[in-house]
């Protein structure tokens, strides 16, 4: 069977999956879709926001952009994993015991402002539609590259299995869903991990075998014989840091605030039956996803070191110390007709070189004249690892499917989240307090399919700044989500005047200083400082200013609160409610 | 419950959030990132220790954390007679 068949096989196994999945849990009330009328077993909840948080950027980006930034890329790991045990200990309990539907009513009830609740709207929705284009753009690579299907026609592939499970299933449907999906990406993240451990360091598993000694009987340990490599190649240092202290420590920050701040995320706790379920499911999230989380670092390095080795097989500087191209193995030849790997024979000696030019000063005594990997995208390190270890068809096709569900997973929970915010905030909470559940659940259906049209509308479409939105969202969620509810739970002080104030000044700060070095609303060539580390302020990357943005708004919605009444009896009390799991009095 | 062991309970649980993010601060943002360095002369198998801290350590240390936590609020809520049924 060809690969091919093979991947659409395991690929459209998958979807049957899901597809059957919805149509056993079709959402009967808003309860059902909004929060499966918290029935979810906590584990289970887990697994689910294990896959709602693993996104295609997780899966496929994440282990490459460790295996080029070395240490630096801890920033990664540690943010985006460092955030549960805010979650776990300052909102999801007490939001869990607030017991209703949304992140943004909980703003409104709290700060008894309906203003309040649509600025919570709208980081909310900010925040999840910047987020939601990386998903669908990652739909669309991961069937062009793996299905020969157009990008176009992957993305309305995906467009409608998500249209399926969360139109009908809401909540409910996407809970079970994201469970299948994070046993499908675990499964194909992990198996050519394994191997790959396996053939390098001799041992099974990952995370022992980064730490390990090389296979070849050498008796170098692996991360001490990838710094060598590196080194005498011109490159820093695998495990040195590159970046300065403090912006690896804003960054690590923004990160962990942003990823507690993110609403699909604080979403899943409020399908868990009780408040302590909340916090051992925050637990169990973690322990789902630290399993990826874990091995990614060890598939960057591995992966690195078999690049490294494949192309420099001797001696830096001696003549067969280079492959030649001639020689290659056939995944290079293969992702090369990609374009995401480029060789171009710069002193034409049919061989190829691949070092740092700043690095390696005597390069030139070699007779090299430049390096001739012009192209090395860093997702291939994840894409490529099953063909590079030589594992079978169904391990590559099983990469696909992993990556389509790491993409809808994540995309499922965001739109339920924007579609939630829009039906039950700005709709029932606003415009038309007088609708029934059932009509409620009816705009809440066309909510979600509205909300798909535009995430796939902008996969199709997506801004030139992909990439940096991200950066955004964290940015968002970091400095105006994260400390508004976390104020609202452990300040009885801190009032509707307060909290807007803080909310708009973290947002509007994190928005400013990001837009002034990349471009007001990213448009091309409108920034006005260039984005380099001698013009940002105190050396502080415009993707570490969520940390300043919190800060800043804690300061705000303090001085502000102090300044003006303090919040009403009724909201004392229930600020004291919600700090107890059962009914305080 | 009165409203004395109600701000007991809350007292109780902020000390324990303050200590849980204690050592949650000293595992990632300490041994990880400011004394990386120092740490990396020490060897934890073919990892230098601070490296070891930074991409994996700290890793398990969070969940071991959070689990930490749940179970004494867990004896907590016990103590003060507001577990859930």
């Amino acid at each position: 069977m060809s690969l091919k068949v093979l991947t659409f096989l395991v690929v459209g196994a998958t979807f049957a999956l899901y597809i059957y999945i919805a149509i056993r849990s079709k959402a009967k009330n808003t309860g059902d879709f909004y929060i499966a009328s918290k029935g979810v077993h906590p584990v289970l909840n887990g697994m689910a926001t294990g896959a709602d948080w693993m996104s295609a950027a997780s899966f496929i980006g994440m282990a490459g952009l460790i295996a080029f930034l070395g240490y630096d890329g801890s920033v990664y790991l540690m943010g985006w994993t460092g955030g549960y045990c805010l979650l776990a200990m300052l909102l999801a309990p007490y939001l869990r015991k607030f017991g209703k539907f949304t992140v943004s009513e909980f703003i409104g009830e709290r700060y008894y402002s309906n203003t309040a609740r649509m600025v919570g709207v709208i980081c909310l929705v900010t925040a999840s539609v910047t987020y939601v284009i990386g998903q669908m753009t990652g739909i669309g690579v991961v069937f062009s590259r793996f299905l020969d299907v157009s990008y176009a026609n992957g993305i309305y592939i995906g467009m409608t299995i998500v249209f399926i499970y969360a139109v009908f299933g809401g909540m409910k449907g996407v809970t079970n869903t994201q469970v299948a999906q994070y046993c499908v990406l675990i499964f194909a993240y992990t198996v050519p991990a394994i191997f790959i451990s396996l053939t390098l360091t001799g041992t099974p598993i990952p995370q022992l075998g980064l730490g390990g000694t090389m296979a070849d009987g050498s008796g170098t340990f692996l991360l001490d014989k990838l710094d060598t490599i590196l080194v005498n190649l011109g490159f820093a240092a695998y495990t040195a840091q590159k970046m300065s202290t403090l912006n690896v420590l804003f960054l690590t920050m923004s990160l962990m605030i942003g990823t507690a701040g993110l609403p699909h995320v604080i979403m899943r706790f409020f399908t868990v039956p009780k408040v302590k379920d909340a916090r051992s499911s925050a637990g169990w999230a973690l322990v789902f996803i630290a399993v990826l989380y874990t091995t990614a670092p060890a598939v960057g390095a591995m992966a690195r070191m078999n690049l490294m080795q494949t192309i420099q097989h001797g001696e830096v500087g001696s003549i067969d110390g280079n492959i030649e191209y001639a020689k290659v193995p056939s995944w290079f030849k293969s992702w090369e007709k990609t374009g995401l790997l480029k060789f171009e024979d710069k002193n034409g000696d049919g061989r190829i070189q691949y070092y740092d030019e700043k690095g390696l000063k005597n390069a030139e005594s070699y007779g090299w004249k430049g390096n001739e990997m012009v192209t090395v995208n860093r997702d291939i390190m994840v894409l490529a690892n099953p063909e590079i270890a030589g594992l079978p068809n169904w391990v590559i096709a099983l990469t696909a499917a992993g990556g389509i569900a790491a993409a809808l997973s994540t995309a499922a929970g965001l739109l339920l989240a924007i579609a939630s915010a829009i039906s039950h905030d700005v709709l029932k909470g606003w415009l038309m307090p007088n609708i029934s559940d059932q009509q409620e659940l009816k705009y809440s259906r066309v909510a979600i399919g509205g909300a798909i049209i535009v995430a796939g509308y902008l996969g199709l479409n997506p801004p030139g700044f992909a990439a940096q939105t991200v950066a955004l969202a964290f940015g968002l969620a970091a400095s105006s989500i994260f400390p508004a509810i976390m104020m609202g739970i452990f300040s009885k002080r801190v009032n509707d005047k307060g909290a807007i104030a803080g909310m708009l000044v973290g947002l509007g700060s994190t928005l400013i200083y990001i837009f002034i070095y990349l471009g007001w609303f990213f448009i091309k060539g409108t920034n006005m400082l260039p984005n380099t580390p001698d013009n940002w302020l105190f050396g502080i990357n415009p993707q570490s200013f969520g940390t300043i943005g919190a800060i800043l708004n804690f300061i705000a919605a303090y001085a502000v609160s102090n300044l003006t009444a303090e919040p009403p009896e009724k909201i004392q009390k229930l600020v004291e409610d919600i700090r107890v799991p059962i009914k305080a009095d | 419950m009165s409203e004395k062991s109600r701000e007991e309970y809350w007292r109780r649980n902020v000390k324990l959030v303050v200590q849980c993010l204690i050592v949650w601060f000293v595992v990632s943002f300490g041994f990880g990132i400011i004394l990386v360095h120092p740490l990396n002369a020490i060897s934890l198998g073919g990892y230098k220790l601070g490296f070891w801290f930074a991409q994996q350590g700290s890793i398990y240390i969070f969940v071991a954390l959070i689990f930490f936590y749940s179970s004494r609020m867990g004896k907590l809520d016990k103590e003060f007679g507001v577990e859930e049924d």
